[in-house]
């Protein structure tokens, strides 16, 4: 795999992890051209796109496109059964997920990424264990006793669960 | 100082960001306002790291909004040295997003990596392994390396994993650099936890793909591996939506993939564990199709078998058949894949294709003409063609057109001449789809395209083809194409065009009668006037005034062409202003210089270059780079690429010996060839296959075509203009019209389209199954030499015998002799044979065993031979070799009951011979190895050991099992063989060890070829019996097969057939045969056949599905080899 996107309907970057080295202004305008692109597939059709030499995967949950750029001898299909467990992973962990989760705890959404895809291959396919190593790491939050830390977290939280009311 | 990020008020990455209507310069404001408080706050000496932390989570929001982040980068790199855990992990995280490979601030982690490696926490050496596994600096691996290598043997399996895929990241940036620890991947292969396991495949795919030869013993493994993840061996943990570790599976099958690739005997371990896949993969989930997607493809991909690949080709149907259209794109992407190899698939999903080619998705259309494009050739060259220009016409992304263009040309390039049907009926060759079809390719792909493109078009058109009126013609035509586009106002045409327009004009336009080249030139001047045209391009329209000048007749505009230009500020026009004008002024030296039309004849130059050699011997000596030309620089790049099939695929031209570029009278010729009565036999040969999809379709496409188009001309839509009906057979074409006035319009035109895009495929459908190795006639015929050798010696001198029966097989004297005993006896059981043959008067219904007998078995030595032998026998020991003698006595006995083989030696050392022989028992195979001692010492601890097959049911007999053999003696292993799934061919290996006294013991292998025959046997029934099973068997198989000369008869085929593939003969009713015989254990297979003239029907029926296809297959090889 090159690289993953999420980006919301309205086409604001949420979440992006490029596995091949490229200069910046080329990663900016690959992301503007591709969520321009896919932003404008109609919802019937095929979640494949050629785009330049690569292949582009998408699927749109809820308002979030998840996208991921594979070669050309790449499996189309179980690309998008990576986005899904992955989508399965947030799910499971901030319990039924929605794009404000991963706005707020975007660096959680990214060491989940971490523990399932490395260097842009599957690291670990079993979703129990993907969980059990992101929860040892949570799990020395707790143990530190970071209140300050606490504290804003649960600022935050609270912000959060107000904006989910709203 | 401005106050830590984390208590600013207005929470920067506050909920009213994300709103839809927020408008963008807000929303700068905001951010650059929190920017310059967050570079404030992280080279504040104040600021904690845990406010770092905070900063650093915000900095990354900010650069993923697309604002610079870069102040933060060497903070990051400080937050992963100096923070606790948690800031430890913000920090990794900030530097693996912020920062690439060749990043110069990456070199200052390297510490922080070690130190956090060597730390006894996990989670810090899982957060080191990780970046590791993201970015490292190549030049510092070795720094890290040992550690790395430590932590394959550690005892958390998250570790160990994350370990692997490290050196995974290695192996893919500095290959040479982990290459000492390839027998480390091994172990974390057969690691006890599948996520290792998994994990070092990663590291497995890419070394095989690199160097797929070194890796061909692990093939086995990775076999066992998929096998058991197939069966559901795995934890449930790596169950996905209840399908075993989907991932895996992929993997695995890609490995597979590239380990079997051009190689049968890797190929064949796989057969099964593919065939498990496909059936496996049923469940009706995207996960399952990914799988099969991915193992068709293996299929497709390994040396073929057929009975998979029929299985493949029915997946492949399924996607393409799918309501889904992720399924249906995926499956006109393997399509595409296996096209070459099956272009009889096309056929079959023609009209899917044809609806694909006009769906509303442009990626599922891209994907057809995909398609199309491998199938091209020269009859439906046109129409695909046209369905990439509409396509070309529509898309504005420069990489599609690049690559469209570049096909399209390629294309046109191959069939400069297609034939295009007139108005008369007749085919002609059309120069003006060339041109056209390079005219579009030239103002669409424009200067984008590969400069390849025009200089080859150009090339072409010089060097011509091989009739030089057509090749003026097509000159001609180019010429008067460009003159009316250059006459239309206000268009700007590529400027590459305009360089072909301007060189072609040059050369060509003395060509014109109507125009002179006066007019030709003020075309061109206009032209260079322009202001819109580089200077480049300029160049080359004063190239072609320069060229034309000599021809016309007034000089006025060359003139002022000069003078405008000799004071041009370009110094390159300007130099070419001189030299036209140089010229002008010597019209004699001009005329000699351009001559009209000799584009393509040398100019005598030193072409060598010689006066360069000293000193590009002098540079190769300082050890620069030899030259390679531009081509295959080229070629090499290609090369790496998709390898393309550039042939066209009518099998019928190529079997009449036209390829390449096809003259008209070539192609009449052609169409003559097939009407002839001997090439209809091979048709309906080649053609076969298609007769299990419809009645309706036909080699020439679709059928009721021809019918609308003999019956109806006038109602036949544009498209048959422009299609080409490539050699219309008469007898199928006269059908009942109306049945096609029935269709709806809609309809016809669909099928028109198709008839006219899968014209001429599918006739190579049984390629393939022709194509395979074909050692058992070969083995066939080398005995049949022997045997005539053998008849002929034999009245000769004792000696002589000897040599010539010694020579072909190398057994040593003693083998000789027992062999010699044997002909002895088989000698008086075949006059026995003989005898009853004789009797019997009738060749074709004589016993097939008798006559496979004699044919099958060496011809006996006469018996005075035989007992001459105890003179060159060397001399033997005492008892134990009476034993063998004795056993072996009996088991000859034992043999002369039924056929056998040829002793043929399987490997031999100094001391020691291996022969083996067959023997086709009534019940099984009887496969008997025979020891030899050639040495003067005993062998101990002799065994032999036959390792277990996947097709075979193996079964030791007991024989003598002493594990010595005395000095110069013989034992013999047997083994029954069973045949537990049929298969064309098959490998049966062993090894065998051995000790002579005193020195160490030595291992040899072997291994023997088993072919579906061994296991055949006359199946004795009545004809009454034959009709009763004829109809309740379901599996059958129909094919017509040409015989050669010698046996375009019906006795002779019958005895062939008898003899070769060991049928027993029920019937003969006139000219059509019934034959029945039995797989062994007890599956039956009844075959009908008819002869005409020299084709011969076969029909063969079983209760087992594959039976009928691998007898057929026999059945070809003996009916067309010998």
């Amino acid at each position: 795999m090159q690289f993953m996107l999420l980006f919301s309907r309205q086409g604001k970057l949420r979440l992006q992890k490029w596995y091949v080295p490229l200069s910046d202004k080329e990663k900016k305008k690959i992301t503007r051209e591709l969520v321009q692109t896919v932003l404008a597939r109609k919802p019937k059709m095929c979640s494949f796109l050629e785009w330049r030499d690569l292949k582009i995967v998408y699927k749109r949950y809820a308002s979030l496109y998840f996208c991921c750029a594979i070669e050309d001898q790449d499996n189309e299909l179980i690309t998008l059964e990576i986005i899904h467990r992955y989508v399965e992973l947030l799910d499971k962990y901030f319990g039924s997920v929605c794009e404000l989760d991963i706005i707020f705890n975007f660096e959680k959404a990214y060491f989940i990424l971490d523990e399932f895809l490395l260097g842009g291959e599957v690291q670990e396919t079993s979703k129990k264990n993907v969980l059990k190593a992101i929860e040892q790491a949570d799990l020395l939050q707790e143990n530190m006793k970071d209140k300050g830390y606490h504290f804003i977290m649960q600022g935050i939280n609270d912000a959060h669960l107000q904006e989910k009311v709203e | 100082m401005p106050e830590a990020p984390r208590s600013g008020q207005p929470a920067p990455k506050g909920p009213n960001w994300e709103q839809a209507d927020w408008t963008p310069p807000e929303e700068e404001k905001l951010i650059q306002q929190e920017l310059s408080n967050l570079k404030a706050a992280v080279s504040a000496p104040t600021t904690t790291l845990k406010m770092m932390k905070e900063c650093m989570v915000r900095l990354i929001y900010c650069e993923m909004l697309g604002y610079d982040a870069s102040f933060g980068y060497i903070h990051a790199i400080k937050l992963a040295q100096q923070g606790n855990l948690l800031e430890k992990r913000v920090g990794y995280l900030a530097v693996s997003l912020f920062l690439h490979e060749s990043h110069e601030l990456l070199l200052l982690l390297v510490n922080t990596v070690v130190k956090d490696l060597q730390s006894t926490n996990l989670v810090e050496v899982c957060m080191a392994l990780t970046i590791v596994s993201q970015i490292f600096p190549q030049e510092m691996i070795p720094a890290v390396l040992p550690l790395i290598e430590d932590k394959l043997q550690h005892s958390k399996e998250i570790i160990r994993r994350k370990a692997v895929l490290a050196l995974y990241k290695f192996h893919l940036i500095a290959p040479n650099q982990v290459q000492h620890i390839h027998i480390k991947f091994q172990k974390a292969l057969c690691d006890r936890d599948v996520g290792v396991m998994a994990a070092s495949l990663h590291i497995y795919h890419r070394m095989i793909k690199e160097n797929s030869s070194g890796y061909k013993d692990l093939t086995g493994s990775f076999v066992t591996i998929l096998k058991q993840v197939v069966g559901g061996k795995l934890p449930v943990d790596f169950n996905y939506h209840s399908v075993p570790a989907p991932w895996l599976q992929i993997q695995l099958l890609r490995i597979l993939r590239l380990l079997g690739k051009d190689d049968q005997r890797t190929s064949e371990l796989m057969y099964d564990v593919l065939d498990e896949s496909l059936r496996r993969a049923e469940l009706n989930h995207n996960v399952t199709y990914a799988i099969l997607f991915e193992c068709v493809h293996t299929v497709y991909s390994v040396y073929p078998k057929s009975e998979l690949l029929e299985k493949a080709a029915k997946c492949i149907g399924k996607f393409v058949l799918s309501p889904k259209i992720n399924l249906k794109y995926l499956g006109l992407k393997a399509l595409t894949y296996v096209i070459q190899q099956d272009p009889t698939l096309a056929l079959q999903h023609q009209m899917t294709i044809i609806e694909c080619l006009d769906h509303p998705d442009p990626i599922i259309k891209r994907e057809t003409l995909e398609l199309l494009y491998r199938i091209t050739n020269a009859q439906n060259i046109t129409v695909i063609v046209q369905k990439m220009l509409e396509y070309l016409h529509q898309s504005k992304e420069e990489y599609i057109i690049v690559n469209l263009v570049g096909k399209i040309a390629e294309l046109a390039e191959k069939y400069p001449f297609v034939l295009v049907l007139n108005t008369v009926d007749t085919y002609a060759p059309d120069n003006a789809w060339f041109i056209q079809t390079m005219n579009a390719v030239f103002s669409v792909g424009g200067d984008v395209m590969n400069p390849d493109i025009p200089n080859n078009f150009l090339r072409l058109l010089a060097e011509g083809f091989d009739d030089e009126t057509e090749d003026q013609q097509l000159r001609l035509y180019a010429v008067q194409s460009y003159l009316t586009l250059l006459d239309v106002e206000n268009v700007f045409y590529p400027q590459r065009f305009l360089q072909v327009m301007s060189w072609v004009l040059g050369e060509y336009s003395y060509l014109l009668d109507k125009e002179t080249p006066g007019e030709v030139i003020t075309k061109l001047y206009k032209l260079l006037m322009n202001d819109s045209i580089s200077s480049e391009t300029k160049a080359w329209l004063i190239a072609a005034v320069t060229k034309l000048t000599p021809q016309a007749h007034s000089s006025n505009i060359v003139e002022r062409l000069i003078q405008e230009f000799t004071v041009s500020l370009d110094t390159c026009l300007r130099q070419h202003a001189f030299e036209l004008k140089h010229l002008h002024e010597n019209a004699e030296l001009m005329k000699s210089l351009l001559p009209v039309n000799k584009s393509c004849e040398d100019m005598v130059v030193d072409a060598s270059l010689s006066f360069l050699d000293s000193h590009v011997a002098e540079e190769l000596s300082q050890g620069a780079a030899p030259y390679k030309p531009h081509h295959q620089r080229q070629e090499e790049k290609l090369s790496q690429e998709k390898v393309l099939n550039f042939e066209p695929y009518g099998l019928s031209f190529s079997s009449s010996g036209f390829t390449g570029r096809q003259s008209p009278a070539g192609i009449s010729l052609g169409s003559d060839i097939s009407g002839n009565s001997a090439e209809i036999g091979l048709k309906e040969t080649s053609s076969l296959k298609l007769e299990g999809i419809q009645k309706l379709w036909g080699k020439e496409g679709y059928l009721p075509k021809k019918e609308s188009k003999t019956g109806d001309e006038t109602e036949a839509p544009p498209v048959s203009q422009e299609s080409i009906i490539e050699n219309v057979d008469p007898t199928i074409s006269k059908k009942d019209p109306s049945q096609v006035l029935a269709q709806s319009k809609e309809e016809k035109e669909k099928q028109l389209l198709a008839s006219s895009l899968f014209v001429g495929l599918g006739s190579e459908s049984t390629v393939n199954l022709l194509g395979k190795a074909d050692t058992i006639s070969h083995k066939f015929r080398r005995k049949s030499k022997v045997k005539e050798a053998i008849s002929g010696e034999k009245t000769n001198a004792h000696n002589m015998t000897r040599s010539s029966f010694s020579s072909p097989t190398n057994v040593t004297y003693e083998e000789d002799y027992y062999l010699d005993n044997l002909r002895d006896r088989r000698d008086k059981e075949l006059e026995k044979f003989a005898l009853s043959a004789e009797l019997l008067g009738s060749e074709s219904l004589a016993e097939p065993p008798l006559v496979e007998k004699l044919s099958e078995c060496r011809r006996p030595a006469p018996s005075l031979f035989a007992d001459d032998m105890e003179v060159f026998h060397p001399p033997r020991s005492t008892s134990a070799s009476l034993a063998g003698e004795s056993s072996l006595a009996s088991l000859l006995e034992e043999t002369t009951e039924h056929m056998h083989s040829d002793l043929t030696e399987v490997c031999n050392t100094e001391t020691m011979s291996l022969s083996s022989y067959k023997i086709w028992k009534d019940d099984c195979l009887l496969m008997v190895w025979l020891v030899s001692n050639k040495s003067g010492s005993e062998l101990e601890g002799v065994n032999l050991e036959i390792a277990p097959a996947e097709n075979f049911k193996i079964t030791e007999q007991p024989g003598c099992c002493l594990p010595i053999i005395e000095a110069e003696n013989t034992k013999n292993f047997q083994y029954s063989v069973q045949m537990e799934k049929p298969f064309t061919e098959g490998n049966l290996s062993g090894f065998i060890n051995y000790q002579m006294m005193n020195t160490h013991a030595v291992q040899l292998e072997f291994s023997v070829n088993l072919s579906l025959l061994d296991f055949i046997r006359p199946l004795k029934i009545s004809t009454e019996d034959f009709g009763k099973l004829w109809l309740s068997f379901a599996n059958d198989v129909k094919q017509n097969v040409k015989m050669s000369e010698s046996q375009a008869a019906l006795p002779s085929a019958l005895k062939t057939l008898q003899q070769k593939l060991r049928l027993h003969v029920v019937d003969i009713i006139g000219s059509e045969g019934l034959l029945a015989c039995q797989l062994l254990p007890s599956i039956p297979c009844l075959l009908h056949f008819r002869v005409h003239g020299d084709v011969l029907a076969l029909w063969f029926r079983s209760s087992c599905s594959t039976l009928p296809d691998y007898l057929l297959y026999q059945c070809q090889k003996v009916m067309e080899g010998s």
